[in-house]
């Protein structure tokens, strides 16, 4: 029963987590070049809308998943526009496309699907499939833990990938130098601007991969509050990871565990022995997350120039 | 994150009204050219819109009461940023504000005025609080203000569906409190309207009658009182000089003596009140109730928009209020009337604040232009190389006065960043 508990908790905690993880991710890599990203929001929406589409017409969800990728991408290339090219306030571009990602989202599946504020569901064998099934015994321990969609490996799998990119790399290093000193890198012979298109884009596709590890794995359709504030939290979990990828992933972890224990305390037989009301569950991820930022963690130091334009030619 | 002392402060310094003007005609192109792209005619859509906000009294007055919570919110949102914090948490304390007024309204008894101001007190307070509580844990813990409003917000949504569904709160057969009492609501003539007096009256009287139809409300006028209001406290008082240099620069503020960490709370109770004024004047002029909420409804953040649109001045965002109110509820008539999508509205604001975003868009074009223009005749270049060795010495001079600073300033930045 306990352990039963323990691996519920457990799987519940990744399969939350994930959707969160790559926005969070596609934040940090944004905002270590220095360009504040709290569009996230409008991508995941996005990425959400494309990927079940695409995923529904095509019958596939891989293809819908990097078809999400590409719309996030695209989202994120007006903000590279407006913010490196036009010198734009980053903040207030990025609440525009958090109003343009669910416009499009919502504008498209209203032609696509009849009218209607979600797309049709993906039938259950073209979601994102779950490579693990069958490994480990049926709900055994490590079943109910590790028997995820593959979405969840990718996701973790990247957070690897990205710590190795900004701290082992030479791109890494370039791309954290502009954002901590864009005029330094310059004067270095690095190409600035190139190297925040590159970081925004590539948040762009992280994000609306996190919004497809909704729209096509967790459930299996796009609806018009499927995205409803994780963007946000997302970025929570951005400052909260303190702007690096493993902290991220430890704060998105936190998020989805503290979720997970909403879902095992909402269980029917946790309800007869704890009888606490829904809504009142609800509330824990939201206050832990306050309480561990009043209590535990130090102050958050964002990378030097998060949010200011650079201008080659400043005076 | 920088974010918070920037928005509104660059475009000041531009020609914010031709700048906003532009963005909102490049909205309207965005939004015609998606129309267009999906097969409809733009010119009708956009026609459809107008008639559907112009072409009767009662739509204009339903106009008035979108535009009603937005621009509160709005001005919250504002205010906030006046002051350098970016008070993504109007929509929490929209909830509480809506929360607060429908409790008061619905289970106390007080005489009708007294019941009405009541109850909006009691949503401003409760919101002004929860507004004070995201300042409080920024003053004393250092806790951002972003993240600290975005879950005060989610706490906010279930805590009223608790409060809402609890027995004795909720009507029957409902997922939201008993309604409010006719002493507390602050629709115009909303009682008289239904009366035999009242019946008698619109018969002769079709116009008026079209629009008390609508649940008009004290709202409008409540909202333009609290607009001039702001702009008093931030343009006349010695608090909203406080507010505002704290906003400008908090470590020079501080030095000059003011209150940094006081000045942050301050400012996010009275944002607080603005969104809970929000709040309590859409329950208690038209909902009569506060509701069980499945999701976020959206006050809160589209003020964000309302606020920048606005370029964060209270008229800004009075204006703004209307046009976005004008829309929503104009744009909510193109599924009906086109089978048009309405979310075309969302996207026409999207770029609206999209543009507004790059004042220098413009000119920054025409330098560029220029610029190129310059290399093909071949003149500019060595102009240009003087100015670049003269950026690398001031980047030289630059990283010094930088480092010199940082320890000094490690103190001050604590406060905002």
């Amino acid at each position: 029963m306990f352990l039963e508990s323990v691996a519920f908790i457990l799987g519940t905690t990744l399969m939350y987590a994930t959707p969160l993880l790559y926005a969070a991710l596609g934040g940090t890599v944004s905002e270590n070049a220095g360009v504040v990203n709290i569009g996230l929001e409008g991508m995941m929406t996005f990425g959400a809308f494309v990927g079940a589409a695409v995923g529904y017409f095509l019958q596939d969800a891989w293809l819908g998943f990097f078809a999400a990728g590409v719309a996030g991408g695209l989202l994120a290339l007006l903000h590279a526009v407006a913010c490196v090219t036009f010198k734009a306030n980053q903040v207030v571009s990025g609440i525009a496309l958090n109003f343009l990602g669910p416009g499009i989202s919502l504008f498209c599946a209203r032609l696509l699907f009849d009218g209607a504020t979600q797309t049709l569901a993906l039938p259950l064998d073209a979601k994102i499939s779950r490579p693990l099934n069958g490994v480990f015994p049926q709900n055994g321990f490590w079943d109910m833990v590790l028997n995820q969609y593959a979405t969840v490996y990718v996701g973790f799998f990247l957070v690897g990938v990205l710590w190795f990119v900004l701290y082992r790399t030479r791109l890494g290093l370039r791309l954290r130098a502009v954002g901590e000193h864009p005029r330094a890198a310059d004067t270095l012979g690095i190409d600035v601007d190139r190297l925040k298109y590159l970081a925004v884009v590539s948040g762009g596709v992280l994000a609306g991969f996190g919004g497809a590890a909704m729209s096509v794995a967790v459930v299996s359709r796009f609806s018009a509050t499927l995205i409803c504030g994780q963007g946000f939290i997302a970025l929570a979990a951005m400052i909260f990871g303190k702007w690096k990828p493993q902290g991220a992933a430890v704060a998105c972890l936190l998020f989805g565990a503290a979720q997970g224990l909403v879902v095992f305390m909402g269980r029917a037989d946790m309800q007869r022995l704890l009888p606490v009301p829904s809504q009142l569950l609800a509330m824990i991820p939201f206050i832990l997350t306050l309480a561990i930022l009043v209590g535990f963690v130090g102050k958050a130091v964002a990378p030097a120039t998060d949010g200011v334009p650079y201008e080659k030619d400043a005076a | 994150m920088r974010m918070v002392t920037s928005p509104g402060k660059e475009r000041r310094r531009g020609a914010p009204l031709a700048v906003t003007l532009l963005a909102v005609a490049m909205g309207f192109v965005v939004g015609g050219l998606f129309l267009a792209a999906a097969g409809y005619d733009p010119f009708r859509a956009f026609s459809v819109v107008f008639r559907g906000i112009f072409s009767r009294p009662s739509y204009m007055a339903y106009t008035v009461i979108y535009a009603t919570p937005l621009i509160l919110t709005g001005l919250s949102v504002a205010f906030a940023f006046r002051t350098g914090l970016f008070n993504i948490g109007a929509e929490g304390q929209f909830i509480l504000g809506a929360l607060a007024a429908a409790l008061t309204g619905a289970f106390v008894e007080l005489p009708p005025l007294v019941h009405a101001v009541a109850a909006a007190g009691a949503g401003m307070i409760a919101a002004a609080l929860w507004g004070a509580l995201a300042g409080f844990l920024k003053a004393r813990w250092g806790v951002n203000e972003v993240i600290g409003t975005i879950m005060l917000n989610w706490i906010a949504l279930y805590g009223n569906n608790f409060v809402v569904t609890r027995p004795g709160i909720t009507r029957a057969a409902a997922t939201a409190t008993e309604f409010v009492r006719d002493s507390a609501r602050i629709e115009i003539l909303g009682v008289w309207e239904t009366s035999e007096a009242g019946l008698a009256w619109r018969a002769v009287n079709p116009l008026w009658s079209d629009v008390l139809r609508t649940p008009f409300n004290a709202g409008i006028f409540l909202a333009l009182g609290l607009a001039f209001l702001c702009w008093w406290i931030l343009n006349r008082t010695t608090l909203g000089y406080e507010l505002r240099a704290v906003g400008f620069n908090s470590s020079c503020a501080e030095y000059g003596g003011i209150d940094v960490k006081r000045n942050v709370v301050r400012s996010m109770a009275i944002s607080g009140a603005l969104a809970g004024a929000a709040g309590a004047f859409h329950v208690l002029g038209w909902t009569r109730q506060a509701a069980e909420l499945a999701a976020m409804e959206g006050f809160g953040f589209d003020g964000i928009a309302v606020a920048l649109i606005g370029n964060n001045t209270p008229l800004g965002c009075v204006l703004s209020g209307f046009l976005f109110g004008a829309l929503k509820y104009g744009g909510s008539k193109l599924q009906f009337a086109l089978r048009a999508p309405t979310e075309v509205v969302n996207i026409v604001m999207g770029a609206i604040v999209f543009f507004v975003a790059m004042p220098r868009c413009v000119p920054l074009l025409t330098e560029r232009w220029r610029r190129r223009k310059g290399d093909e005749g071949g003149s500019a270049s060595g102009g240009q190389e003087t100015k670049r060795k003269r950026d690398t010495e001031e980047a030289l001079a630059e990283a010094t006065t930088e480092a010199e600073t940082a320890s000094a300033g490690e103190k001050g930045r604590g406060h905002v960043s």
